[in-house]
């Protein structure tokens, strides 16, 4: 499966990395080898199979809708890279 | 007395006995880290001033007559658990700030029995890696040899075991990342089986996949931490709540019936692969040999998707991180790149500068599988794949109690020889991966050390749950086998 370097940016994108030139090359081919190994996939017979998302033998693990203690917002803001009382500060979002 | 030289087992008798205390054994370790981690490089992060205050509490305890398995005991955490108050890092420069405000359950279960904390180990960034040439700060180097990858992604703690700058150490293994650095490093390293052990305050990289688990000298030792670490936690909803045994039991069967009545079994396709290092599979020879001896009835199996198993985890476990690192993106914790001008140049500036390239990789992976279009072919066909790998466990485990195998192909390669093909690193996880994919539980244990002076590890897996099995053929294995050196010289 042959990546382009426009693949690479367009799934950057989504990822939300910026990806230089000489990486978008490295990794179109990278990411090329890579897929092709995976398309062995395709090989496999899977008709009727049913997809496992884990191994965990377990549904819905739910629990009473009690309130139990919290940490605060000193405690979950504490390693906010820019805070103004309870809030994060962050770059403009909306233009 | 050499106290570095002490198991947890035999730490925790001569602590027991008052004929050492924890302030000693801890600071043995720290004279030892500090003489020779400048080499070894094995921690991120170490207080010393920490680890005494711990080991003279401890001492208080044990002075009452208070003392629990691991009161005193000094253990390394790979730096992927949360740490309340001591910064985690995750080996990656987005996190080079993080101090934690809680603790992991299984860090809280070790502070519940007052053991040392001793230091937080290198590791593969966000744990992706098989050589922890992927730490955003330093790579650990093996102690058996210096010049070599201690394994990864625990390379950090597996490295601390062998170095001896710890009793023991916790790791976390998601395609054999306890596994492989235990048998690089000539240690013993267990990944239960998934849910055993709470992976609350874990910072996740494939969730249907982690595993924290021990590496440890021993196997009595990998009974104990197991003891401790396991079992149900309410915080975590893919936790079991499968009841705990005493795994110190599995010894105790040994010592009274051997190996007798065992089976294991030898999986065809992992025998015919190509690139096993002939020292290995004479290892593995002869560890089938010292089984047989031990009277455990060998015989070949099939596991037929073998050969799909690398490329479906190299799809499934990339999915999984690709959401799990989206949280990595400057806004409430970590690192922030202070210079964008809005939230999109945030974003992709902090992430581009804070994650290292293997992380960014398996992110791009992970979004191009899941992403329009492309999801059922790639994650949705992987997913079906995961179902028939656990199938063919299910089958395999009919006839036979334990599996067979090498841990890795091929002993510890050389830093800076695997790094600039991924391609090449991902297929040395093939004997370990299936085990993840199916959630059984596997073991590694020295088994011998190549013409090289490298350690090479014997893998076992058992059934669901069935640890046990694992602590009683793994400590079965491990009286047989004469390990010459036992550990490194520094």
């Amino acid at each position: 499966m042959k990546i382009s370097q426009q693949e690479v940016e367009k799934i950057a994108h989504l990822a939300r990395l910026d990806v230089d030139d000489e990486l978008k090359e490295t990794l179109a081919e990278q990411l090329s080898d890579i897929l092709d190994y995976i398309d062995a996939l395709k090989d496999v017979d899977v008709d009727g199979v049913t997809p496992v998302s884990g191994a965990a033998f377990m549904n819905n693990v739910l629990r009473e809708d009690e309130e139990k203690p919290s940490p605060g917002p000193d405690v979950t803001l504490a390693n906010a890279p820019e805070r103004d009382q309870d809030f994060y500060v962050v770059p403009r979002v909306v233009k | 007395m050499n106290l570095h030289t002490l198991t947890i087992a035999q730490a925790k008798d001569f602590l027991d006995k008052k004929e050492i205390s924890s302030v000693e054994l801890t600071r043995a370790f720290l004279d030892r880290i500090d003489k020779y981690d400048n080499t070894i490089s094995a921690f991120i992060t170490v207080d010393p001033d920490l680890a005494l205050e711990q080991a003279q509490q401890a001492d208080r305890i044990i002075a009452k007559g208070e003392n629990q398995a691991f009161t005193g005991i000094p253990v390394a955490l790979k730096d992927v658990l949360c740490t309340k108050g001591v910064k985690t890092t995750c080996a990656s420069k987005i996190l080079e700030n993080f101090v934690p405000q809680y603790d992991a359950t299984v860090v809280e279960k070790f502070k519940a029995q007052d053991a040392v904390l001793i230091g937080k180990a290198n590791m593969d960034e966000f744990a992706m890696g098989s050589s922890t040439e992927n730490s955003a700060f330093f790579v650990t180097r093996n102690p058996w040899n210096t010049d070599y990858v201690p394994g990864g992604s625990s390379g950090g703690s597996a490295a601390a075991v062998a170095a001896r700058f710890c009793s023991g150490a916790v790791g976390t293994d998601t395609g054999g990342s306890i596994r492989q650095p235990a048998s690089h490093c000539g240690v013993v390293g267990l990944k239960p089986t998934y849910g055993r052990v709470s992976r609350f305050g874990v910072v996740a990289y494939a969730s249907s996949l982690d595993q924290v688990g021990p590496i440890t000298r021993d196997v009595t030792d990998t009974a104990m931490m197991l003891n401790l670490m396991g079992g149900h936690d309410p915080k975590d909803s893919t936790s079991s709540p499968e009841p705990m045994p005493d795994f110190l039991k599995g010894i105790a069967l040994f010592k009274e019936q051997g190996l007798s009545g065992m089976t294991a079994g030898i999986p065809k396709e992992f025998l015919s692969l190509e690139g096993i290092d002939p020292d290995v599979k004479k290892m593995f020879e002869n560890a089938r040999k010292t089984l047989e001896g031990l009277g455990v009835a060998i015989k070949e199996i099939s596991l037929p998707h073998t050969n799909y198993a690398v490329a479906a985890y190299y799809i499934i476990a990339p999915c999984e991180a690709s959401a799990n690192l989206a949280r990595f993106d400057g806004v409430r914790y970590g690192v922030r790149d202070m210079d964008a001008n809005d939230i999109m140049e945030m974003y992709k500036k902090t992430k581009s500068k804070g994650f290292g390239l293997e992380v960014q990789r398996r992110i791009i992976i992970g979004t191009y599988s899941l992403s329009s279009g492309y999801y059922d072919a790639y994650y949705g066909r992987a997913s079906q794949v995961r179902a028939l790998i656990m199938d063919d466990f299910k089958r395999a485990f009919e006839s036979c109690d334990i599996i067979l195998s090498p841990v890795a192909p091929t002993p510890a390669f050389k830093i800076g020889e695997k790094i600039e093909d991924p391609l090449t690193m991902y297929l040395s996880d093939i004997f370990t991966l299936s085990c993840n994919l199916a959630g059984v539980p596997g073991i590694s244990v020295p088994a011998g050390i190549s013409s090289t002076g490298l350690p090479m590890g014997l893998q076992m897996m058992a059934r669901h749950f069935d640890e046990m099995s694992l602590i009683r053929a793994g400590y079965g294995f491990e009286q047989a086998v004469t390990k010459h050196p036992e550990f490194p010289e520094l």
